[in-house]
């Protein structure tokens, strides 16, 4: 990085986004400080929440409205602007402000300004890493996002499985942010440049010339610290005690927020991947200079380009496998929800695995990431609701919903239908479209195979989501006293599903919106 | 005009399912106006259709970006499933009028079962065929989950699976059709016309076929049929063996064969005397048609005996479907047709007629209750559909199963005896039935006729009347006069087998 060339007008242009975030946080804090102190904790709430939303609606403009014209530092690209990066930020502020507005009725805390802060300062990192084109700048963003994660978690006070979690959850984070890191460096050390795409073509050059098994170490590295934060077989342990323990709200922003981010930035990986395999296919040849210009070319061409689809393929097929077959045991809603995440996941890095020329891939994971995470929200908001009302998230809590709440039940049906891959509702279309992306990047007898075991895995997941749909609408329920929603959390939720109903009917209008940032 | 069978099927459910609690009177007769608006709609586009081969309803793309068509089309099969499908559900209703637990969610999931099956008749985009089959799944679950009886929850939960795993297939299937054609279009036509590898249809093929024949009952993946039969609300009942198995048949005629007609190909060697999926296909029917029957005639449970013989005669829809003649297909869209009407007919006696007022659906009991002389309408109602059912000359079943057989005999002429066998033993296993269920000889003693005396069964409503003559009439009619059928069924069969008809 050259840092002496650095145009700080052109950084606060690129940064607009996570600036407004960073503002509405201190805005926050400083109205719930100086104004609010004495007033009740429903409005403190409320008033914290609409102002983080807000900041959120204001980084959505400054996304859309500005000119994408990314940060560059000389000739590398710190971040990326519009593409896969314009798309996972507007997803992050969306999500971002919909977790928020969860948030209005609910009291696990006492402090609701600094709750929001935390997430807005959370999210601000989620776009960084979202857009980040350097090593560097991916491992702040992450931290940045990490350790909001970690304070959200334990933000229930009073609940020990609260502070269990966090302290899980922190330990299992610092040692894959160590392992990341030491990746990185040795990445570094490989190709002597931080910039993504230099770090591709370094390190092909360095495995050529006989640094394979160092850079297999490096990637593997990348791959546990990356694996960490989608939470990818076997590095999910943290994910189902996380989601448990967290609050409703912060359980619905580590599923969604999170995962968003952390695709996309696998995603700038991929793209950096296949662009610099642009450049091989066009010049045909690479032009090998270094210490040794006389060496032998190379014999074989490993690189990123076989191993890293290697790593994927594996963290992938033990997602689906692990995380379908767990979740079936799970009689908690959220431990299911986490199981199901880590298999979701799985169909995600196998779309990345097979990452196709074209943006094919890009837009369809972004597609199956976006949707994923708003389901996900809502299937959190109806946990939180049952739970403030029955005091448990078991599933036999959801014993008899349909008569307790009727638009609460539909909701669950829409939205756990939507995770099993039924159309005509959203997650069908994007598994279609992901698998469908999987196979025209790659038509060959393995990923034909790992498709048919996706889909197979994702038959066995109908039978864990209706488990949950058979307490709501089959079994009649111990207590039949009608459950209240707060109005924003009905107006949250209700257009949840309606978004999911109306995105599965009109897949072309979010694929539209999605390939629009590509243009 | 055909199209919107779809759309006010779903609409009637959207409005059941807002319908406030309680309402269960106009919940029934709503639902029964949106059934009936259903089937004239259904009549009215079979008699528009008359002579008038393939016709397009609606054509628009849906999604732009992979090809996918919005594509309603009917050929003469379709506005033969079609009718059935507007029949079976006039008919459902009738017999569920005596639902009075939770009655507007009931007709709500049944009348979104109904708009799927419609729009699985209509598609011709593989995709949207796709799309419609799926969202059938999911009311049958909850009609069999909530409303169900004997082990409900178990019998829902095997029928959703196997549907979802079968249709896992089909997707498996359709993704790889989808990127092997690069043709940018799901239409049926466009993948037939794509020019898939013959290699490549020759692992797709029984991949989807066997995907949709999980759901058309094909031995060995049948056991979710019984058990979710005799689960089953009488109405979902006579919906599971009347329409939905018929998707899993219409799936196998239309996508695969259609689709994939390579894959019917010789393999070049022989595996166990097998040389073709063909000849796989038609030996795991033919083992359908007897094991099903052999299978129903050692039943203690009476619905039990209909649910295997569902089995039985899907098997020759099956093999009426590798016969892939003229004749053959002809006779196994005709049997889709007549076994709808049958077996609904059936289960509604069982479910229905007899059940609800006995309480008890198991033989040896029911042997002890006389029905013939305290049911005597049930006991007349079902001698018919007996008849109707083992294929005796006047009913649809006879026209069909003949067809069926004369395919297979040009085919092969040992899966015309090895099925002939199944026949007989569907004679036994009707007549078993029908002794013990209804006519036993043993003469009452006093006090036995004093107690049934006073306590009279409900007498049979005018819904369950109109319901037994509605069935009875259409397998009557198609039996005396099948060309009725045939001349929808043949041309579009005809068109089929020569690969353009789609």
């Amino acid at each position: 990085m050259n840092y002496a060339g650095l145009n700080y007008a052109a950084l606060f242009q690129a940064t607009l986004p996570e600036t407004a975030l960073e503002i509405a946080a201190v805005a926050v804090l400083f109205v719930d400080l100086a104004f609010l102190r004495r007033s009740g904790q429903k409005l403190r709430t409320d008033v914290a929440a609409w102002l983080g939303v807000l900041g959120c609606i204001a980084g959505i403009w400054a996304v859309c409205a500005l000119p994408w014209r990314g940060f560059s530092a000389g000739n590398d690209v710190l971040l990326s602007a519009g593409g896969s990066a314009g798309v996972a930020q507007v997803a992050v502020l969306v999500l971002t402000a919909l977790t928020l507005l969860l948030l209005v009725g609910c009291e696990f805390t006492r402090n609701p300004g600094e709750y929001v802060a935390v997430v807005l300062m959370a999210a601000a990192g989620g776009l960084i890493i979202a857009a980040a084109q350097d090593l560097l700048i991916i491992f702040i963003g992450l931290e940045l996002l990490s350790l909001g994660l970690y304070v959200l978690t334990a933000f229930a006070k009073k609940s020990g499985q609260s502070a269990e979690a966090a302290i899980k959850y922190y330990l299992f984070g610092g040692m894959s942010a160590a392992f990341l890191l030491f990746g990185f460096s040795l990445l570094y050390g490989l190709s002597g440049s931080t910039s993504l795409p230099r770090v591709v073509l370094g390190t092909y050059l360095a495995s050529a010339r006989g640094a394979a098994p160092l850079l297999f170490v490096a990637l593997v590295m990348v791959a546990v610290g990356l694996g960490f934060k989608v939470a990818a077989v076997p590095f999910h342990f943290w994910a189902p005690d996380a989601y448990e323990g967290a609050p409703a709200p912060a359980a619905a922003f580590i599923a969604s927020v999170s995962k968003v981010a952390s695709f996309a930035l696998l995603i700038s990986i991929s793209d950096a991947i296949l662009q610099w395999m642009g450049m091989l296919h066009m010049t045909g040849r690479v032009t090998f200079s270094g210490p040794s210009p006389g060496a032998a070319p190379p014999r074989v061409a490993i690189g990123f380009v076989s191993l890293w689809p290697l790593i994927l393929i594996v963290l992938s097929v033990a997602s689906m496998v692990l995380g379908n077959l767990a979740a079936l045991a799970q009689s908690s809603v959220r431990r299911l929800l986490a199981y199901s995440a880590i298999a979701h996941a799985g169909y995600i890095l196998l779309g990345l695995a097979f990452f196709g020329w074209s943006n094919v891939s890009a837009q369809a994971i972004l597609y199956y990431v976006l949707t994923y995470g708003l389901t996900t929200i809502g299937a959190f908001g109806v946990v939180g609701v049952v739970e403030r009302a029955t005091g448990s998230g078991r599933m036999e809590a959801f014993a008899g919903l349909h008569k307790r709440n009727p638009w609460l039940a539909a909701v669950t049906l829409i939205l756990f239908l939507s995770l099993a891959g039924i159309p005509p509702l959203v997650g069908f279309w994007a598994k279609f479209n992901l698998f469908a992306a999987v196979l025209t990047a790659s038509h060959s007898p393995v990923s034909i195979g790992l498709v048919a075991l996706a889909v197979a895995f994702s038959a066995v997941s109908l039978y864990y989501y209706l488990q949950v749909l058979k307490r709501a609408y089959v079994m009649p329920g111990t207590d039949e006293a009608p459950i209240r929603m707060h109005p924003v959390t009905t107006v949250v939720l209700v257009a949840i599903a309606a978004a999911v109903v109306l995105m599965g009917c009109f897949p072309g209008l979010l694929q539209g919106w999605v390939a629009s940032f590509y243009a | 005009m055909l199209a919107w069978v779809i759309y006010i099927s779903f609409a009637g459910a959207l409005v059941e399912a807002l319908l406030p609690r309680g309402k269960n009177s106009a919940a029934r007769w709503f639902a029964l106006a949106v059934a009936a608006a259903g089937l004239a709609l259904a009549v009215a586009g079979f008699a528009a259709g008359w002579g008038a081969g393939r016709e397009v309803l609606v054509d628009a793309v849906w999604v732009p970006s992979m090809g996918i068509h919005y594509l309603l089309a009917a050929d003469g099969i379709s506005r033969v499933l079609v009718l059935l499908t507007g029949i079976a559900s006039v008919a459902g209703i009738l017999f569920s009028w005596n639902i009075e637990l939770r009655t507007n969610q009931f007709f709500a999931f049944y009348l979104a079962l109904i708009g799927g099956v419609y729009g699985v008749f209509l598609s011709f985009d593989f995709f949207l065929l796709f799309v419609f089959y799926e969202i059938a799944i999911v009311p049958k679950y909850f009609l069999i989950a909530i409303w169900g009886s004997t082990r409900r929850e178990y019998g829902a939960m095997k029928l959703a699976l196997y549907s979802f795993a079968g249709s896992a297939m089909v997707l498996i299937g359709l993704l790889a059709a989808y990127a092997a054609s690069g043709a940018h279009s799901t239409t049926l036509a466009a993948l037939a016309h794509a020019g898939l590898p013959a290699g490549f249809q020759l692992w797709c093929f029984p991949l989807v076929f066997t995907g949709f024949a999980i759901l058309a009952g094909m031995w060995p993946f049948h056991t979710w049929a019984p058990t979710g039969h005799v689960a089953a609300p009488t109405a979902a009942s006579m919906l599971l063996a009347g329409v939905v198995m018929k998707l899993g048949a219409y799936g196998c005629l239309r996508v695969a064969i259609g689709v994939f007609p390579h894959g019917l190909d010789r393999w070049g060697f022989t595996f166990l005397g097998l040389g073709s999926w063909r000849e796989v296909f038609a030996l795991l029917a033919v083992i359908g048609i007897v094991y099903g029957a052999l299978v129903a005639l050692a039943q203690a449970d009476f619905k039990f005996v209909i649910g295997y013989s569902s089995v039985s005669h899907m098997g020759f829809v099956l093999l009426g479907l590798m016969a892939l003649n003229q004749i053959g297909l002809d006779g196994a869209v005709l049997q889709m047709f007549s076994h709808g009407v049958i077996a609904g007919l059936l289960f509604a006696i069982v479910g229905r007629l007899v059940y609800d007022r006995t309480h008890t659906r198991q033989l040896a009991e029911l042997e002890t209750m006389h029905l013939a002389r305290r049911l005597p309408f049930a006991a007349w109602a079902f001698v018919i559909a007996g008849i109707a059912s083992m294929g005796l000359p006047g009913f649809s079943g006879f026209v069909a199963e003949l067809q069926v057989l004369a395919g297979a005999w040009q085919a092969k002429p040992w899966w015309t005896v090895a099925a002939g066998i199944g026949i007989v033993v569907g004679v036994a296993y009707t007549w078993r039935a029908l002794q013990k269920a209804f006519f036993t000889d043993n003469v009452p003693a006093p006090h036995v006729l004093e107690y049934e005396h006073t306590h009279q069964l409900d007498a049979i409503t005018w819904p369950e009347r109109l319901g037994v003559a509605l069935l009875l009439l259409s397998t009557l009619a198609v039996g005396l006069y099948p060309r009725i059928l045939l001349e929808q069924i043949e041309p579009a069969v005809k068109a089929l087998l020569a690969g353009g008809g789609q």
